[in-house]
């Protein structure tokens, strides 16, 4: 369970903007979006990794470096030892064969035009995952194993109701037999009371088939539930990694306290009259100096300002990028205001 | 589990025309029908030859004999327009599916590359948006020569753009969506993401936009006619017997207004069908 | 306890589809207290959106309404056109789930604030222009005066419900609609509009009523909650008492689905099937063909909501089957 399947070292990628032709004319300098900033991270075969955050901190960006939907710009996706970047034509799709995606959006991620049974099919012939005469069986089994009736394979995508869509696009990622699934937002589309059906799949076919996992999800709660370790991400960095009890029980991160702290509880009682953190996302086209959270953070100092923490085990197997951490000024702060975790 | 909902069993390809045509296509395809039968079988339906001269009836009003009436040469302006109702399909076939296919291919390619190659695409519509169609379409005519082949080559080199433009947004708006970027991640080839997956999705507009100017391309043929550009006289095309019959318009209108007619039915027919493939081919969400 | 501000009655309301009348919203009544905040919480398609919309008088013929919609005593359902021009954005404000498109991408927000402000009171220039900076204070932006001549697309997603919030205080509502307020935006920027929203109410005496999926939402705001599926109450407590012990089988099924309550990674409690489609419902209860705790009498008639417990009332057949101390996370 510890050895690491999936590696990313210090991984960069901006997308530049679209200017207008007058500002062009006027010559602004060219812009970009900077949605990941050196993210750095282990992903251990068989787990659940969960990769939180909110909206451009890049955790999309993250998985879709991990596929190569997108090229990243710098840094190394090591994948079982082989330099994922590097990849090109049979090698890359040899890789995609290993490491599969399942979508968020169930009414755009099934081609509206193809069957059930085309879209499966078209994985299984071209990967040749088993001879042309098995095909049909195959995709029988499929269905089966996301909990699909036979008779879904003539149907058209626009036939089924979300939940049975997502099932449609785990089973098509599952024909090629995957090692590693990375599911991007894979319930959040789905009303609630589906939602669960989705997530117990998910679980049932990681025990089943020794599945490692990449959930993005936004949701605290879900994540809580289904990962064995979290990756909470701001602003196209890696701000904490630990074990999920660790995490939510002892989250060190200041960013991580307030999207804790932030998150609805269910429980009236911890009604609080007093916002978990102040201050907006900062525009991820202007990523502040030093620190990405430190305009928000009720800590923040000014080597905060100045310098980027990096990701250290301040204690061991959990991982911070803060500096208030940093033994040097643990000590410096101790003898002035008291630190709180 | 969470099976409830799935209606009984139904054939895929059905359900593909799940909505019921609409009554004006059905219309269209009459019509269709009736232009191909005049097209097809000119010889059997006209009741003269088209070039058949008869000096003893010059301009007769519509009668019994001649129910569309006859032109300055006596000639029977029924069967002329039957005839030229397979000149017309002709124009209308060859002026748009070379820049159909060839159009489509193109904005394909553009919109799904992208970058260098959707560059000098970009810049060869700038050039070529800057003229007039028709103005466009007639220079070229006249440095190749009159005639329909010409014709043919010279709507074709520049009707192409505008299927390309068309299909071009659409293919870049359909790789967004989550199904395109599936099939990338599945490591399927372009050459199949793009023709298994995009194009089907994204060719569309162009085939509705392929049946308004099948309609265009009858009227340019008969205007290019009209111009002396395209058919030459005695063929009988509707914009050349248009032509042909404009001196006598206040004495004769006969002579003009059928194949006006013609013209316009033939128009309406293709709008009809272009309008109901357009609510037949668009996907169910 | 004091009057009702909002009291609805039976209301229906019928969209006219292509396929035949669809109801949205079937033989809905609940009230608002003054100073209350009642949560409308349901899945999509539960109709909770088109009861605000028909409180607000945002549907038009061929759309049906019936029943009663009493505001302050008067049934707004039987206003003239004039009266509800008064009452719809003036004495009752709403609120959408998405700002972009629910503020006037060509005016500035301050010209926005300004119309309703003239719309609804008498005042000079200058008088509107400071309340209008005062509006934007009041709702958390920071230097109000600045941002007045801004356009929606200069603020981010949390400070463009701010905007939108002061346009629809600038009426000086006896009562906020929210529409889904915080489904668009991230969680810490949620979380501060709903503490924002908390502080008007007390601030400027208001009830406030919010539309929500998310039942996080309602435990953290909400002094009622009424819970809607396939667009009929089913259920209806004071928060507390609801998530403690819901007395709706379909409320139950809600909260056991989600996560955090049973064991990490072991399987969760889903309600199984998909929510229904309004325009093919089920005879009887509208959860019968999901319900774990189904019999023939389900399947008999609507079964109306009736008091189950003080304060609580359900429409659920089998309540007293349900398991009692329920499971609130």
């Amino acid at each position: 369970m510890s050895e690491a399947l999936l590696r990313v070292e210090n991984l960069t990628k901006s997308f530049p903007v679209k200017e207008p032709l007058f500002g062009r004319l006027r010559g602004s300098p060219k812009r970009v979006v900077r949605a990941l900033t050196g993210v750095s991270l282990e992903v251990r075969r068989g787990e659940t990794l969960g990769i939180v955050g909110e909206s451009g901190c890049g955790k999309s960006t993250l998985a879709r470096c991990l596929v190569r939907l997108h090229e990243a710009e710098g840094g190394t996706i090591e994948y079982d030892g082989a330099d994922v970047r590097a990849l090109r034509g049979g090698a890359l799709r040899a890789y995609n064969r290993r490491v599969q995606m399942v979508f968020q959006d169930p009414y755009s991620s099934l081609n509206p035009r193809m069957t059930v049974s085309q879209t499966l099919a078209e994985a299984l012939t071209v990967h040749r995952v088993c001879p042309p005469r098995e095909v049909k069986a195959k995709i029988q089994e499929l269905l089966e194993l996301v909990g699909l009736p036979p008779s879904a394979a003539q149907r058209l995508p626009h036939e089924f109701s979300g939940g049975q869509r997502q099932r449609i696009g785990i089973a098509r990622a599952l024909s090629v037999e995957p090692e590693c699934l990375v599911a991007d937002e894979l319930v959040s589309a789905l009303d609630v009371s589906v939602q669960a059906q989705v997530v117990n799949l998910l679980l049932e076919l990681q025990e089943k088939l020794h599945l490692t996992v990449l959930f993005v999800a936004h949701d605290l709660r879900l994540v809580h539930h289904i990962s064995h370790r979290v990756a909470v991400m701001y602003l196209g960095n890696v701000v904490e990694v630990a074990d999920t009890d660790t995490i939510f029980a002892r989250p060190q991160h200041p960013y991580t306290q307030a999207l804790l702290a932030a998150a609805p509880d269910l429980d009236p009682a911890k009604k609080s009259v007093v916002a978990a953190v102040r201050g907006e996302l900062p525009s991820p086209l202007k990523v502040p100096s030093g620190c990405p959270f430190h305009t928000r953070c009720p800590h923040a100092f000014d080597r905060c300002t100045r310098e980027k923490p990096g990701l250290l085990p301040h204690v061991p197997g959990h991982l911070t990028a803060c500096h208030l951490y940093d033994a040097a000024e643990r000590h410096r702060l101790a003898k002035g205001e008291a630190l709180q975790t | 589990m969470a099976t409830s909902s799935l209606s009984p069993k139904r054939d895929a390809r059905r359900s593909l025309l799940r909505v019921s045509p609409k009554p004006t296509l059905l219309l269209g395809l009459l019509l269709l029908a009736v232009f191909l039968a005049a097209a097809l079988f000119p010889a059997q339906l006209a009741p003269y030859e088209p070039a058949e001269f008869d000096y003893t009836a010059i301009m007769q009003p519509p009668s019994a004999a001649h129910p569309f009436g006859t032109d300055n040469f006596g000639r029977d302006v029924l069967s002329r327009v039957i005839w030229g109702t397979r000149i017309d399909l002709q124009i209308a076939l060859f002026t748009t599916l070379f820049p159909f296919i060839f159009g489509t291919l193109v904005g394909a390619l553009t919109g799904y590359y992208g970058r260098w190659l959707d560059a000098i695409f970009g810049r060869i519509v700038d050039v070529v948006v800057v003229f007039p169609f028709l103005v466009l379409v007639i220079a070229i005519v006249a440095v190749l020569g009159p005639g329909l082949l010409n014709m043919y080559i010279a709507v074709s080199s520049v009707g192409w753009i505008y299927y390309a433009r068309l299909v071009r947004g659409e293919v870049m708006v359909q790789k967004k969506a989550e199904y395109a970027q599936a099939a990338r991640v599945m490591g399927y080839s372009p050459a199949r993401v793009i023709f298994r997956h995009l194009l089907p999705n994204a060719v569309t507009p162009a085939i509705v936009y392929l049946m308004t100017d099948m309609s265009l391309g009858i009227l340019l043929g008969a205007s290019l006619g009209y111009l002396g550009l395209g058919a030459q006289p005695p063929t009988a095309e509707w914009g050349v017997m248009i032509a042909d019959g404009k001196n006598f318009m206040v004495t004769a209108p006969w002579v003009t207004t059928f194949p006006g007619l013609a013209l316009t039915a033939a128009g309406l027919t293709f709008s009809l069908i272009g309008d109901g493939l357009a609510d037949l081919l668009r996907p169910r969400a | 306890m004091s009057d009702p501000v909002l009291s609805v009655r039976n209301l229906s309301t019928t969209f006219a589809t292509p396929r035949g009348a669809l109801q949205a919203v079937d033989d809905v009544s609940f009230d608002v207290l003054p100073g209350e905040v009642l949560g409308i919480v349901g899945e999509s398609g539960s109709g909770k959106s088109v009861t605000l919309r028909s409180i607000m008088g945002l549907l038009r013929p061929p759309t049906r309404l019936e029943g009663e919609v009493r505001w302050l005593g008067e049934n707004l359902l039987r206003a003239s056109r004039e009266r509800m021009y008064k009452v719809a954005g003036g004495e009752i404000s709403i609120i959408f789930q998405e700002p972009m498109t629910a503020l006037n991408p060509v005016l500035t927000v301050g010209e926005q604030i300004l119309e309703s402000l003239y719309e609804h009171e008498r005042m000079s220039k200058k008088q509107a222009k400071a309340r209008a900076e005062e509006l934007l204070a009041l709702v958390g932006i920071p230097s109000p005066r600045e941002r007045l001549g801004d356009y929606a697309h200069q603020f981010s997603g949390g400070m463009r419900q701010r905007a939108m919030i002061a346009i629809a205080l600038a009426s000086n509502p006896k009562l906020l609609l929210a529409d889904e307020p915080t489904t668009a935006l991230d969680v810490t920027i949620q979380d501060q509009i709903l503490k924002l929203l908390l502080r008007l109410k007390d601030q400027l005496g208001m009830s406030v009523v919010i539309v929500t999926h998310d039942l996080g939402v309602v435990a953290q705001t909400c002094d009622q909650v009424a819970v809607m599926y396939a667009g009929r109450i089913v259920e209806t407590a004071p928060v507390s008492q609801l998530l403690r012990s819901p007395r709706h089988a379909y409320t139950l099924g809600l909260l056991r689905s989600l996560p955090g309550g049973g064991v990490r990674r072991q399987p969760l409690l889903p309600i199984l099937g998909a929510p229904p489609n309004l325009s093919d419902l089920p005879p009887g209860c509208a959860f019968a063909p999901r319900c774990p705790y189904v019999s023939d009498a389900c399947r008999v008639r609507v079964p109306p909501l009736v008091e189950v417990a003080p304060e609580q009332r359900s429409a659920c057949v089998h309540h007293d089957l349900l398991p009692r101390p329920g499971v609130a996370a």
